[in-house]
């Protein structure tokens, strides 16, 4: 991890170590502490999650936000108690994911990143089961199934089995289906993935919804756009690890809120060739970073530094093939974080 | 949707389909305001996932049926009724008294008799695993669609006991069915010799016997590799029922000492012989002790085995 990431971990307020009683206070919707997975493959062990702390406070939403493979999903199905820690602590509503799974999924709702709907049920069944799974009586599973249809605008599908839905109307009804019990902590693992964009940003209209009326959410992403627009807070992750966390202010403060200026050559970028811009130290540049045949730079005063760029190259006999100016953003800090592009 | 509800506006004003295509704001809110407090308990939500599975029964009743009829109608049909007409009964007339005589019994029995409990018992086994083995396989594979129960607020070792129980009442109904059946299809003078004496012992042996095939099923559903399915037919439903004692009664193998050993290790013929016992005590039978502590015990064991590897399927 770079030293500005360090720094933005420590500025976003990263979970304090505390005694684990603590997480139990009122207030703290999830909390984990160097929560680990790992999985034995025939291949040998594969780190999934390599230790993440999280500190979720009650209302909040928040964001893991990290590219496929990061280990979103694994840190969500350790939270929803279907994937087994293998090292560290978690709690939900303040309750241990591992001692009481059961206490776990009575106060919360998971919106799966499959469609897990009841195939053999319709859309009203499948609201109606799951209320009495919770305990609803029969009568009242059907008022609150209802109700459910109603706000989710599925009335013309309710007795539609859950087979013929549409790809959003089905994301609809599984995040209707994970409000029947009025869950304490809404999980939701990439709620937007594969959606058309009109879908898309009526599923974020609901979440704002939700939101507002304080529902403590948990969702991952690999959307930039969508963890930006949505959360409170977010956690960027990747191999497994927490990389930063904050708001996204706080981010891109944190990493340096540094518009990125990439130039790539014809060819390989020669040594000294970055130095000899004299970019490095001027005031308003930070990092120069060389990455075969580009280079990257963080500046948060970037006039002039794609001119610079592109002169040095003409004097070593490189043409430019490509150059890009990234405004802060969400995808600049993850590039400063990793010094990789982020690949969604 | 009502008008006095507003609503969801997407930020950048997007246009949208139609109001039947979107969620409401206020619609929304109200469900997190206006949401019952549920107090869920083992009992409730077992009871809810019981009903579950009868409607989703009740919906397939058609396909049910069918499959739980059709193949014991047509067995008995060609083996009690065409058979006996066209040969005289000389094929399985000459069985039967064999079987008798092996198990000291008097009087011919014809195959009708021994067809009652054998083809009880072969329908206890196929719904039970229709029931449980192939839902199970499709809610394991592509979408996982398991995690929809595994996030109820039970237990998973609950869960797999309810896939147990849920399985054995249907294996149970599906011998229920087949029972009339095989009572009223048959020749003139074919008539299958059933005398129950003991109803709480037949009872016990059809619900033990529901139990042990829902379990395996539960066992198969976990173990078996989705695109290997089938495999379950041809290596396990079509041995179990031709060397499990449904066609002949175990007592007569005894002529074929080795074979009358070997299949001691299926636990189909504890079902045949248990049914035997109680339905047609005129055939000759196992001991009652060796078909309930195999039924018993090997529902126990299914029963563990399959709980195990549906837990360490679901949880990762």
């Amino acid at each position: 991890m770079t030293d500005s990431a360090t720094q933005a971990r420590q500025a976003a307020g990263m979970a304090p170590r505390e005694v684990p009683g603590a997480a139990s206070g009122a207030g703290t919707a999830i909390r984990t502490e160097d929560l680990r997975k790992t999985y034995k493959t025939s291949r040998g062990d594969v780190p999934a999650v390599r230790g993440i702390d999280l500190n979720v406070p009650s209302g909040e939403l928040f964001g893991l936000l990290g590219p496929n493979g990061a280990g979103k999903s694994t840190t969500i199905g350790m939270l929803t108690t279907l994937v087994l820690p293998t090292g560290g602590r978690a709690w939900v509503g303040g309750i241990d994911v591992v001692a009481d799974p059961v206490g776990v999924k009575r106060r919360i709702g998971v919106v799966t990143q499959n469609n897990t709907l009841d195939m053999q049920l319709t859309v009203t069944e499948n609201l109606e089961f799951r209320s009495r799974f919770f305990g609803l009586g029969p009568r009242e599973a059907a008022r609150r199934a209802a109700q459910l249809i109603d706000a989710f605008g599925l009335g013309d599908r309710r007795k539609a089995m859950a087979t013929d839905l549409s790809g959003g109307q089905a994301r609809r009804l599984l995040i209707a289906r994970a409000l029947v019990h009025r869950p304490e902590v809404l999980f939701l693992d990439e709620p937007t993935a594969g959606l058309d964009p009109q879908t898309r940003v009526n599923l974020w209209d609901i979440l704002r919804v939700l939101h507002d009326q304080g529902q403590s959410i948990l969702l991952t992403t690999h959307y930039m756009e969508e963890a930006e627009a949505l959360c409170d807070r977010i956690a960027v992750v990747d191999h497994g690890e927490v990389l930063a966390s904050g708001t996204v202010d706080e981010l891109k403060e944190g990493t340096g809120a540094d518009t990125v200026i990439t130039v790539r050559y014809e060819g390989a970028v020669p040594d000294g060739l970055a130095a000899g811009t004299g970019l490095e130290g001027r005031p308003g540049v930070g990092k120069v970073e060389t990455d075969h045949d580009r280079i990257r730079v963080f500046a948060s005063e970037p006039d002039g530094v794609l001119g610079e760029l592109v002169a040095a190259g003409a004097r070593a006999g490189l043409t430019v093939r490509d150059a890009a100016q990234l405004k802060p953003s969400l995808e600049t800090v993850f590039l400063n974080l990793t010094g990789r592009e982020y690949r969604e | 949707m009502t008008s006095t509800t507003s609503s969801l506006t997407p930020p950048d004003g997007a246009g949208r389909t139609g109001q039947d295509e979107t969620a409401t704001g206020a619609g929304i809110a109200a469900l997190i305001a206006e949401a019952p407090v549920p107090h869920p308990t083992l009992a409730k939500t077992f009871g809810a996932m019981m009903a579950r599975e009868f409607r989703v029964l009740r919906r397939n009743s058609i396909s049910t049926f069918m499959r739980a009829v059709l193949q014991p109608l047509l067995f008995v049909f060609v083996f009690t009724y065409v058979m006996p007409k066209i040969g005289g009964g000389f094929m399985f007339g000459g069985a039967a008294a064999t079987a008798g005589a092996g198990a000291g019994a008097a009087g011919a029995i014809n195959f009708a008799t021994i067809l009652v409990p054998g083809l009880m018992a072969s329908m206890l086994l196929m719904q039970g695993i229709m029931a449980v083995t192939f839902p199970l396989v499709m809610e394991f594979s592509w979408q996982r669609t398991i995690e929809d129960r595994a996030l109820a607020p039970v237990p998973i070792d609950v869960l797999a006991g309810q896939k147990i129980v849920a399985g054995a009442v249907q294996s149970f109904l599906g011998a229920l069915i087949v029972f009339p059946i095989v009572l009223v299809v048959h020749a003139a003078g074919q008539a299958p010799q059933v005398h129950v004496t003991n109803w709480a012992l037949l009872a016990l042996i059809l619900v033990t016997a529901s139990l042990l095939t829902s379990a395996l099923g539960l066992l198969l559903g976990t173990v078996m590799d989705p695109r290997k399915m089938q495999m379950v037919f041809a290596a396990i439903l079509l041995p179990a029922t031709m060397l499990g004692c449904v066609y002949y009664p175990w007592s007569a193998m005894h002529q074929i000492r080795w074979l009358q050993m070997l299949i001691l290790i299926n636990p189909m013929v504890y079902m045949s012989e248990g049914l035997r016992a109680v339905l047609t005590p005129g055939v000759g039978h196992m001991p009652m002790w060796a078909i309930l502590t195999a039924l018993i015990g090997g529902t126990a064991i299914f029963g563990y085995l399959g709980t195990r590897t549906f837990t360490r399927r679901v949880l990762n």
